[in-house]
């Protein structure tokens, strides 16, 4: 028996909204980092899903391009939350406020 | 040999190059004769170009320099118009020029900006050249804004004196409003003959409504107003003698306020074409020589009678332009060119030896003390008064006899001109070198002055050239009008029988010796005599009170009251209200940045989110 489509896009939904929910409310910047991931990964999921759905092989090349840019977003993101570390030695992300209007 | 015409340019911007290059490195008096030289060269290269023209039987020659203005079809060329009229006019204007050039050596002699001077003439001389030889309208104008600009600059040559850089101000504004003239008549030329070249403006002009036609001849007269000094646009000729005396010589008397008057005789053949614009032209000629006339009867510096006298003059040689008397216009402005250019340089010359005088009153008895400048300028006197047989005979008779055959009353005007001038001339003569030397007693807060010393050489060898040419330019008469007939077709003057002539020609001639002894009886052993200097005619006609009264007082009160009501409240209110509403609205949008990353990716949710629910909501 085949699972249906529906369920692996409701799986990926529950975990974009899992990933936004946590983006908006964790205060630490590995934890927002983890849930962007899991956001981004939702959407994967959601491509391959539609991919198979209408096979067309677009979708799951697309998926390539993401993990690619989510390496390197992490790649910097981490340099950044490094540096910031350095100086601060927290991870907080409502400490860095300084670009404040 | 006609080929040589591109090279008069070429020597005078040479000369202009050479000097503001390394004018200041070449100092006094090295630079002047660089100067003079260039104008030298310039003006053999005017004799070649004349030799090899009367070797022609086509004596129309356009010479092409370059492509200026491509437009569609049409083409604007930088083009050189070689012909009797052009040639005419680069041989007395780089002669005379070469003369002062001369001269000036001499009479900057020790001035602060000595240099500067020979690059301002020299710049000067190439525009006028350019002006008189394009072979179009708009080439012509870069030349005729050419010389008002080094006009500009030499009047205001000591521009540390107020008086010399309002001069220079209102000689330059006096002269862009007769340029609106000189632009609206290329505006309607071009719009209906789509050309600027004279040649094809000649060819095309029979085309062109009679209306058109008369607006155009009104737009180049008005145009001629300002450079030639006419009425209503004449007062910025006597302030213009605030420059060093060769400018007065050369710009202010020989050559450049003579541009209107060839701009008229160039467009004669548009000229021909409009009977109205003729009449208006020869009354405004006939006006000016005569208000000017009488104003210089009353002047008491010597300068600001001759340039009184030379908007008289020039008055004469536009009534000889409208009445259709071309040739008697251009004779005139040859002899004038002569005889003015050596009044001028003999005041200059007194002045010189004077420290600087320039009043009437304090001069006299010059006869004994400066014999080279008494002499020469005894020749110009009676060449500008009109005894024969003097070159300002011939010429001013020619004028009046073209006035005769067009209109006896203006011939008439033209006439009582006459007399007046040999009446001031003769005044200022009286003056200047007889009676008593009166510079020598302090008077009037003036200090006494010590006997003066005769010029040198530099400055007596254009006197005595001058005088020659003055004396003898009558010469010129026959041959020129015979030189100049190809240029000037139609409509010109019958020929008056020759009874009529001679009776004319006395007439001048009387008139000439009247106004001689008019002044002999009155100023024989005076200095003043008031009431013959009234104030009517001291303020000029009070014309520039009028200028002043009807436009340059409103003007200033609206400039003031702007400056009260619309500056404070309109433009400041406009800029400081749109920085200040900057400002407010920035202030509120700043609250919008905290900082907060969480802020940002919330917005950045609910903005997506509004975004989907429009595309579903459109979907559906």
């Amino acid at each position: 028996m085949t699972i249906p489509a529906a369920w692996f896009l409701v799986v990926s939904a529950l975990l974009f909204g899992i990933g936004a929910f946590g983006v908006l409310v964790r205060r630490n910047v590995l934890v927002m980092f983890m849930c962007i991931e899991l956001m981004l990964n939702a959407a994967n999921l959601a491509f391959v899903t539609y991919s198979r759905v209408l096979h067309d092989v677009g979708g799951q090349a697309t998926v390539f391009f993401v993990l690619v840019v989510a390496a390197a977003e992490v790649t910097v993101g981490l340099g950044i939350v490094v540096a910031i570390f350095r100086r601060r030695r927290s991870a907080i992300v409502d400490d860095v406020a300084e670009m404040r209007g | 040999m006609v080929a040589a015409a591109p090279w008069m340019l070429a020597f005078a911007l040479a000369g202009f190059l050479i000097l503001v290059t390394f004018g200041r490195r070449l100092g006094e008096p090295v630079a002047g004769w660089i100067g003079t030289a260039a104008i030298g060269g310039a003006f053999v290269m005017a004799v070649i170009t004349w030799i090899g023209l009367l070797g022609r039987s086509n004596r129309e020659v356009t010479q092409t320099l370059f492509a200026w203005i491509p437009m569609g079809g049409t083409q604007v060329k930088v083009a050189l118009l070689v012909d009797p009229l052009s040639v005419t006019m680069v041989l007395f204007v780089t002669g005379v020029s070469a003369l002062i050039h001369l001269y000036s050596i001499g009479y900057m002699h020790k001035e602060r900006d000595f240099t500067k001077f020979f690059v301002y003439l020299n710049l000067f001389v190439f525009s006028m050249l350019l002006l008189v030889l394009a072979n179009n309208l708009l080439v012509t104008f870069v030349g005729w804004e050419g010389v008002g600009v080094c006009s500009y600059w030499l009047v205001s040559f000591y521009f540390d004196k107020d008086s010399a850089a309002s001069a220079g101000k209102k000689a330059f504004i006096y002269n862009r409003i007769g340029d609106v003239g000189m632009l609206v008549a290329m505006f309607v030329l071009f719009t209906h003959l789509h050309t600027l070249n004279y040649l094809q403006i000649n060819t095309g002009i029979g085309t062109m409504s009679s209306t058109d036609v008369t607006l155009v001849v009104l737009a180049l007269l008005f145009a001629a107003t300002g450079k030639s000094a006419q009425i209503p646009l004449f007062n910025w000729l006597p302030d213009a003698m605030e420059g060093p005396t060769p400018v007065s010589a050369l710009i202010h008397a020989a050559t450049m306020v003579t541009a209107g008057v060839y701009l008229l005789c160039r467009m004669n053949h548009v000229l021909a074409l409009s009977p109205d614009g003729r009449a208006t032209i020869a009354t405004i000629g006939a006006v000016t020589a005569f208000v000017a006339a009488t104003i210089a009867t009353s002047q008491h510096d010597i300068k600001k009678v001759l340039a009184f006298s030379t908007v008289s003059q020039i008055g004469f040689m536009v009534l000889a332009v409208g009445a259709g008397a071309y040739d008697a216009a251009i004779f005139l402005m040859v002899a004038h060119a002569f005889f003015k250019g050596l009044l001028f340089l003999g005041a200059g010359s007194v002045i010189h030896g004077l420290d600087g005088e320039q009043e009437l009153s304090r001069m006299g008895g010059l006869r004994t003390l400066m014999v080279w400048t008494f002499a020469t300028f005894l020749v110009g006197w009676l060449a500008i008064s009109g005894v024969p047989p003097l070159s300002g005979f011939f010429a001013k008779g020619d004028v009046l006899k073209g006035a005769w055959a067009y209109s006896k009353p203006l011939w008439a005007i033209g006439l009582v001109a006459a007399l007046f001038t040999a009446y001031y001339m003769s005044r200022l003569f009286y003056l200047a070198f007889t009676g008593d030397p009166r510079f020598l007693k302090a008077a009037a807060g003036r200090p006494a002055l010590h006997p003066p010393h005769e010029s040198p050489w530099v400055m007596r060898l254009p006197l005595v050239v001058l005088a020659f040419c003055a004396a003898l330019a009558g010469l010129l008469g026959t041959p020129l009008t015979n030189f100049l007939a190809p240029v000037f077709q139609g409509n010109l003057p019958a020929d008056l029988p020759s009874s009529t002539s001679v009776i004319l020609e006395t007439t001048d001639a009387v008139i000439a010796v009247a106004g001689l002894a008019i002044a002999w009886v009155l100023w024989r052993g005076r200095s003043e005599r008031p009431e013959l200097t009234p104030n009517f005619l001291l303020r000029v006609w009070y014309w520039d009170d009028a200028y002043d009264t009807v436009i340059g007082r409103p003007s200033t009160a609206l400039a003031r009251s702007a400056a009260r009501v619309v500056d404070p409240v309109v433009i400041d209110g406009a800029a400081m209200g749109t920085a200040a509403a900057v400002r407010d609205g920035a202030r509120r949008l700043r609250r919008l940045q905290n900082g907060y990353v969480r802020s940002y990716a919330l917005t950045i949710a609910v903005g997506a989110a509004l975004l989907l629910a429009f595309l579903l909501a459109r979907t559906f």
